[in-house]
């Protein structure tokens, strides 16, 4: 017997909106793709050009040539692309026509991480597995250190990624500890290719400091080129060896250029850190900044040079002396409603 | 077509479900042993054998019958092509039960049970999908002691169930509930066996019973 149900109509209406993002079928793709190569034939025959050699930039001219629009966002003028660009990449419906859900964790709601759950476990069970074997046959555990300090594993998002399914924190950090536990295990040699799925190669990121050899000019001298810059001030340095301690700055005498005894001080303070006073020339060139901040540069400049012919103990020497590292203090903004960058306005009481 | 559905109707065991197993293998399973007086449920006492030092008894002649309905009742199902979904929450055996699902060609749910999985399957899958026809509990209760959702979901959306009701388990809402131990490793694969070889069996049925309609 059968009840009647008295409803509205809209209670019977569709809720569009609970029933989530589109899903394609394999069939509707499929059709897709056949409708964009008969089209692309089609855009060929109308421009007389061969139907075989029309690639995607050829497809793209024609369009904006046929359909020209002043649109400013790219993506809302017409457009002919391939399906597999236009449709997200995404799961399609997940059963067949009778209804049976295609994969054995279907009804968990989380598929595929589930199902890498699974295979991880069992994974890590054959291990075991082949440890036991091991140590029943009294053979000894092989240890050889796999190398953490290259790789790391995938993040959350290659993981979202990968499985093409939303992880929560939770999930992910479960998934990575069961990792970490397969890879602790002494035979884990043996599922090697499986754990590299998940794992990634980190580049080294410490980069040596490479200190430049010293180059010769044509008498023989030896010399070496040093870059500095302090506040909006850059500066180049030549520093040559047999030298009397000579310096010039573009083309002018240190002492016409920098009248002030404390900017000499600061061109001269490499050299006095090193014991070299009149053993080096200098020869450099500086534009922009003030006074006091091209001579900041032409001593970074200098300092720089003059790393290629000392040790490098005396190197790590100047290093914490502070003589290769760029001052970073620039001139600061200044701010609204204040008078300069800290100063504010005078409070006055009434 | 029709003859196909009903002919195995009219036999009582249609698919011999009786040989796959004797009272002998469920008490070397250990299937009888319960948990302690203590943690007796009130509706268990009808399938209660008795007590020995405090431990609860589990009576096997009750559970052989028991058993004998529950897989004849999942041979039938699985005959029709029914959707069949094995649901456990204990964590020692999540592997074991995914993998008797995957070789029964089944489906199988031993992770966290989300609220309207099947309640509200229109939210949580796309519009259209097909529920199970049979939910089979390996153990019924969830890591806190509790009787698992599941058991009142399906109730609630008329799936029968088969499940396997410990001392400490309540079998009201199970439509085919079969008294054992649900925490030995052993019990647990011997059903898992058992209910693996039911199924394969049924479909092999099915599918010869088509071979031999398609050759007429």
């Amino acid at each position: 017997t059968l009840r009647l149900i008295c409803t509205t109509t809209a209670v019977q209406r569709k809720n569009v909106g609970a029933s989530g993002p589109e899903k394609y079928t394999e069939a509707f793709i499929k059709k897709q793709i056949e409708e964009f190569n008969l089209g692309k034939r089609h855009l060929a025959n109308m421009m007389g050009e061969d139907p075989e050699t029309f690639t995607q930039e050829d497809i793209d001219r024609a369009i904006a040539y046929l359909f020209p629009s002043g649109l400013f966002d790219k993506q809302a003028r017409p457009m002919m692309k391939h399906p597999t660009e236009v449709f997200p990449e995404q799961r399609k419906i997940q059963w067949g026509e009778d209804g049976r859900p295609f994969h054995f964790l279907f009804y968990t709601g989380k598929q595929s991480y589930y199902s890498l759950m699974h295979e991880t476990y069992e994974k890590l069970l054959n291990v075991q597995k082949h440890q036991d074997q091991l140590t029943a046959q009294d053979l000894p555990l092989q240890k050889e250190k796999r190398n953490l300090a290259g790789s790391r594993w995938l993040t959350k998002i290659e993981l979202e990624e990968m499985l093409l399914e939303k992880l929560s924190d939770d999930d992910y950090s479960r998934f990575i500890q069961l990792l970490q536990k397969l890879v602790a295990l002494p035979c884990a040699d043996i599922e090697e290719n499986y754990i590299q799925k998940f794992s990634k190669e980190v580049p080294v990121q410490l980069q040596k400091v490479v200190i430049e050899p010293l180059q010769y000019d044509e008498q023989g001298v030896a010399f070496s080129t040093g870059e500095g810059k302090r506040k909006t001030a850059r500066a180049t340095a030549v520093v040559y060896d047999n030298g009397t301690g000579k310096i010039t700055v573009n083309g002018i005498d240190v002492l016409h250029y920098f009248p002030v005894l404390q900017d000499r001080e600061q061109l001269l303070f490499p050299f006095q850190f090193l014991g070299r006073i009149g053993k080096h020339d200098v020869v450099c060139t500086v534009s922009g900044g003030g006074r006091s901040a091209q001579a900041g540069a032409i001593r970074l400049a200098s300092a720089k040079a003059l790393r290629s012919f000392v040790t490098e103990e005396e190197v790590e020497f100047m290093r914490q002396a502070g003589l290769l590292t760029v001052d970073p203090r620039v001139k600061e903004r200044k701010k609204p409603g204040q008078e300069g960058p800290r100063r504010k306005f005078t409070w006055k009481k009434r | 077509d029709d003859k196909l559905l009903t002919e195995p109707l009219s036999h009582p065991d249609f698919f011999s479900v009786k040989e796959l197993f004797t009272l002998k293998d469920l008490f070397d399973a250990r299937v009888h042993l319960g948990h302690k007086k203590g943690c007796r449920h009130r509706f268990m006492e009808p399938y209660i054998f008795g007590c020995r030092l405090d431990q609860d008894i589990i009576d096997l002649d009750q559970t052989m019958q028991h058993l004998q309905l529950a897989l004849n009742f999942t041979a039938h199902v699985a005959y029709r092509g029914g959707i069949i979904l094995f649901v456990s929450r204990k964590r020692q055996f999540c592997h074991l039960v995914e993998s008797t699902a995957r070789a029964c060609g089944e489906y199988a749910h031993t992770r966290y049970w989300q609220g309207g999985l099947l309640t509200n399957t229109r939210v949580q899958f796309g519009p259209g999908v097909r529920l199970p026809d049979l939910l089979i509990f390996l153990s019924t209760l969830n890591n806190v002691f509790e009787p698992h959702v599941a058991i009142r979901d399906a109730a609630k959306m008329s799936i029968p169930t088969v499940g396997v009701v410990d001392t400490n388990c309540n079998p009201c809402l199970i439509t085919y509930p079969v008294p054992g131990n649900d925490d030995t490793p052993a019990a647990v694969e011997l059903y898992c066996k058992l209910f693996r070889m039911t199924i394969i069996r049924a479909k092999d049925k099915r599918r010869q019973s088509e071979a031999v309609e398609e050759l007429r």
